[in-house]
C-alpha cells in the first residue's frame, strides 16, 4: 500500500555522510551506477551514452557548493573585517568548498510514497527502506515531483521510476562476504565519508556519530523527516603562531647544516 | 516545472468537460434541442479525451489500471476513481438527453456534485505537492473549480442561444469568468511575491555557516530532474502569455457574450468559447512553466 507503514520495528537503516571528509571524487556515484545497473530492478539506462547529448538515470549525484560566511559565524567567531557575505571565494578567508553527495534520504514521512497512485512506491516497516516495485510502476512521475531532494529519476528506457535502494540486494545478501554487506557507495568511498547503519538505534555507531557531530536534516521545512543525516564540516583549526613556521624559516638558508651537507656548503661557498 | 502537452490538454479538456456537464445538470436546458444534445456529447467527449490524454505521458500506460488502487493516500488515484465513478451518472445523463430527449433533475444534481469533486481532486494532485510552492495553496483549487464552472456556463449560455438568448445565463457566465480570473490574479500575485521556503542553505544544511551557493552541478549536461523540474520560462515571455490568457480567456469572451446578448447572434458565443479555451490553454501552460520546484535549489536557484 502507498500509505506509510503503520507497523514499524523502529529500525531505520540509512546513511550518514560526512561533509568534512568528502573529497568529491564521485566514486560513490560511479559504483552506485555500476551495482544498480545489474542489481535490483531494470538496468539504469543511458540515452546516447557515446553521443553528444549524454544523459541517463543515476541514483546518487555529487554537487559542489561554496559557503561564504556572514559577519558572525556560530562556532567560528567573528569574521575578519572588510569582507562581505557572498564575496568571491578566494577573497574570503573562512570560505570553503563543500562536496555534497545526494541520494534518497529514506524519509520517515516520505511524500513519494503517499502520492503514488499504484502502490509501486512503498516504505518497508521492518527497516524503513523506501523502494519502488517496478512491476507496478506506471511511470507517471508524480513521486519525483513530490520529492524535494531530487532523489528519484525516471528511467527513460524502462519507463519506471528509479531510486536508491540502500543496496537492499547487498546488505542482506548472504552470498557475499560479510564485509561487503553494506551499500556499494559506503563500501567504495576511499575517504570513508559515508557510513551505513541503524539510525533508529541510539547506540549504533551512526547514531553516536550524528549525536557527536550535530548531524543535519536536509530541508527540514519540507516536513519529510529524512533518516539519512549529514555531518557538517568541522570548525577550521588555526595553528598557534609559535607552531607556524616564519617566512624567514622557510626562506633558503644553510644555517644548521650538518656533516656532508655542511662540508658541501663550506666547499661551495669558497669557490 | 516542465509543461507536458498531455497534462495541459488533460487538465484543460477534462476541467471544461466536467464544468459543462455540471452546468447542464444544474440548469437542465431542454434536451430536445439539437444544440443541447450537442452540449451533452461535447462534455462527455471532452472528459473522455482529457482522461485519455493524461495517460499519454506515462512510462507504462498499459498498467494505468493500477492507478485506481491507492485512493486512501494518493490524490492522483482518487482523481482516477472519481472520474470513473462520475462516468456512471454522466453516461446516464448524456444517454437520456441524446436518445430520449429527457433530463432528470436529481440526476443532473448528482452529475454536478460529482463533477465538482472530480475537478477538486484534479487540482489536489498539484495543490498537495509541498515541493512546488506556487501550487501548494487553496487558490490552486479555487482557480481549477472556477475555470471549470465558467467554461461550462459560457458553453451553456452559447448553446441555449441557438434557441433563444437567455440573459440570465449570459450574466452568470460573465460573473463566473470574472471570478475565475480574479482568483487567478491572486494566484499570480502570490507566485510573483512569495518564494518557497527552501534555499541552498536549508538544502545543504550549511546555512548556519554562511551564504551557500552552487559551485558545480554534478554533471555537465541535463538530467531528468533539470528537464522535468527545472523548466524555466523567460520573464517577458511569461508576461506576454499572461496577457494572452487574460485577453483570450476573459476580456474577449465577455465582450462577445455581450454582443451575443444584444444581437442574438450565436456566432459570437461560439467564438467566445473557442477564444476562452485557447486562453485557458495559455493559462495552463504557465501554471506548469512558471512553477518552481524545491529541487531547483540544488541546481543553482536561490530559493524555491
Amino acid at each position: 500500500m502507498t500509505s506509510l507503514p503503520t507497523q514499524v520495528t523502529g529500525k531505520k537503516l540509512g546513511l550518514v555522510i560526512d561533509l568534512d571528509v568528502c573529497v568529491g571524487c564521485h566514486a560513490c556515484a560511479v559504483i552506485c551506477k555500476e551495482w544498480n545497473t545489474g542489481g535490483y530492478g531494470s538496468a539504469l539506462s543511458d540515452q546516447e551514452p557515446y553521443g553528444e547529448d549524454v544523459t541517463g538515470a543515476w541514483l546518487n549525484r555529487i554537487h559542489t557548493f561554496e559557503v561564504t560566511p556572514g559577519d558572525m559565524i556560530p562556532g567560528y567567531g567573528k569574521k575578519p573585517k572588510g569582507q562581505g557575505v557572498g564575496e568571491v571565494i578566494a577573497q574570503t578567508e573562512e570560505a570553503r568548498v563543500v562536496h555534497f553527495p545526494k541520494s534518497c534520504l529514506h524519509c520517515d514521512d516520505a511524500p513519494c510514497v503517499t502520492v503514488c497512485p499504484t502502490g509501486a512506491s512503498y516504505k518497508r516497516g521492518e527497516d524503513g527502506i523506501v523502494l519502488v516495485d517496478e512491476d507496478k510502476c506506471i511511470g507517471c512521475g508524480l513521486c519525483a515531483w513530490s520529492c524535494p531532494y531530487g532523489a528519484r529519476e525516471m528511467d527513460q528506457d524502462a519507463g519506471v521510476m528509479k531510486k536508491c535502494t540502500l543496496c537492499v540486494d547487498r546488505i542482506y545478501n548472504e552470498d557475499i562476504p560479510e564485509i561487503d554487506r553494506q551499500p556499494a557507495c559506503v563500501r567504495t568511498c576511499p575517504a570513508n565519508a559515508r557510513h551505513f547503519g541503524d539510525l533508529g538505534d541510539p547506540n549504533s555507531d551512526v547514531s553516536k556519530m550524528v549525536e557527536e557531530r550535530g548531524g543535519i536534516d536536509l530541508m527540514p521545512e519540507q516536513g519529510t523527516r529524512p533518516v539519512n543525516k549529514y555531518l557538517p564540516p568541522r570548525a577550521r583549526q588555526t595553528l598557534p603562531s609559535s607552531e607556524v613556521p616564519s617566512a624567514a624559516a622557510i626562506a633558503e638558508t644553510t644555517d644548521g647544516a650538518q656533516g656532508f651537507m655542511k662540508w658541501i656548503d663550506t666547499a661551495l661557498s669558497k669557490i | 516545472m516542465h509543461p507536458a502537452l498531455s497534462v495541459i490538454i488533460f487538465t484543460t479538456l477534462s476541467g471544461f468537460g466536467y464544468g459543462l456537464a455540471a452546468i447542464l445538470g444544474l440548469f437542465q436546458p431542454d434536451p430536445s434541442l439539437m444544440a443541447v444534445k450537442f452540449g451533452h456529447v461535447l462534455a462527455f467527449l471532452a472528459i473522455a479525451g482529457g482522461l485519455l490524454a493524461s495517460t499519454l505521458h506515462l512510462g507504462n500506460p498499459q498498467r494505468a489500471w493500477r492507478a485506481f488502487s491507492q485512493w486512501r493516500s494518493s490524490w492522483l488515484s482518487r482523481e482516477g476513481v472519481l472520474a470513473v465513478l462520475t462516468f456512471v451518472p454522466l453516461t446516464a445523463q448524456t444517454g437520456l438527453a441524446v436518445v430520449f430527449d429527457t433530463s432528470i433533475g436529481w440526476l443532473g444534481f448528482v452529475v454536478a456534485v460529482m463533477s465538482g469533486i472530480t475537478v477538486y481532486a484534479t487540482s489536489m494532485i498539484y495543490a498537495s505537492l509541498k515541493t512546488v510552492n506556487a501550487w501548494h495553496n487553496p487558490m490552486t483549487n479555487t482557480c481549477y473549480m472556477l475555470f471549470a464552472a465558467s467554461g461550462g456556463l459560457l458553453a451553456v449560455a452559447t448553446l441555449s442561444a441557438f434557441n433563444d438568448t437567455q440573459s440570465t445565463l449570459i450574466v452568470l457566465a460573465i460573473i463566473a469568468l470574472a471570478a475565475a480570473f480574479f482568483a487567478k490574479t491572486i494566484w499570480f500575485r502570490a507566485l510573483d511575491n512569495e518564494s518557497g521556503p527552501s534555499t541552498p542553505g536549508s538544502a545543504t544544511g550549511l546555512g548556519f555557516l554562511g551564504k551557500v551557493r552552487l559551485l558545480e552541478r554534478p554533471h555537465m549536461g541535463e538530467n531528468y530532474l533539470t528537464r522535468e523540474m527545472g523548466f524555466r520560462v523567460a520573464r517577458k515571455h511569461a508576461q506576454k502569455l499572461r496577457l494572452i490568457s487574460y485577453g483570450l480567456g476573459l476580456v474577449l469572451p465577455v465582450l462577445l457574450l455581450l454582443i451575443m446578448g444584444a444581437t442574438g447572434m450565436v456566432f459570437f458565443g461560439v467564438i467566445a468559447l473557442l477564444s476562452h479555451l485557447t486562453g485557458i490553454l495559455a493559462e495552463r501552460w504557465l501554471f506548469f512553466a512558471e512553477a518552481k520546484h524545491a529541487v531547483s535549489v540544488y541546481y543553482g536557484s536561490e530559493s524555491a
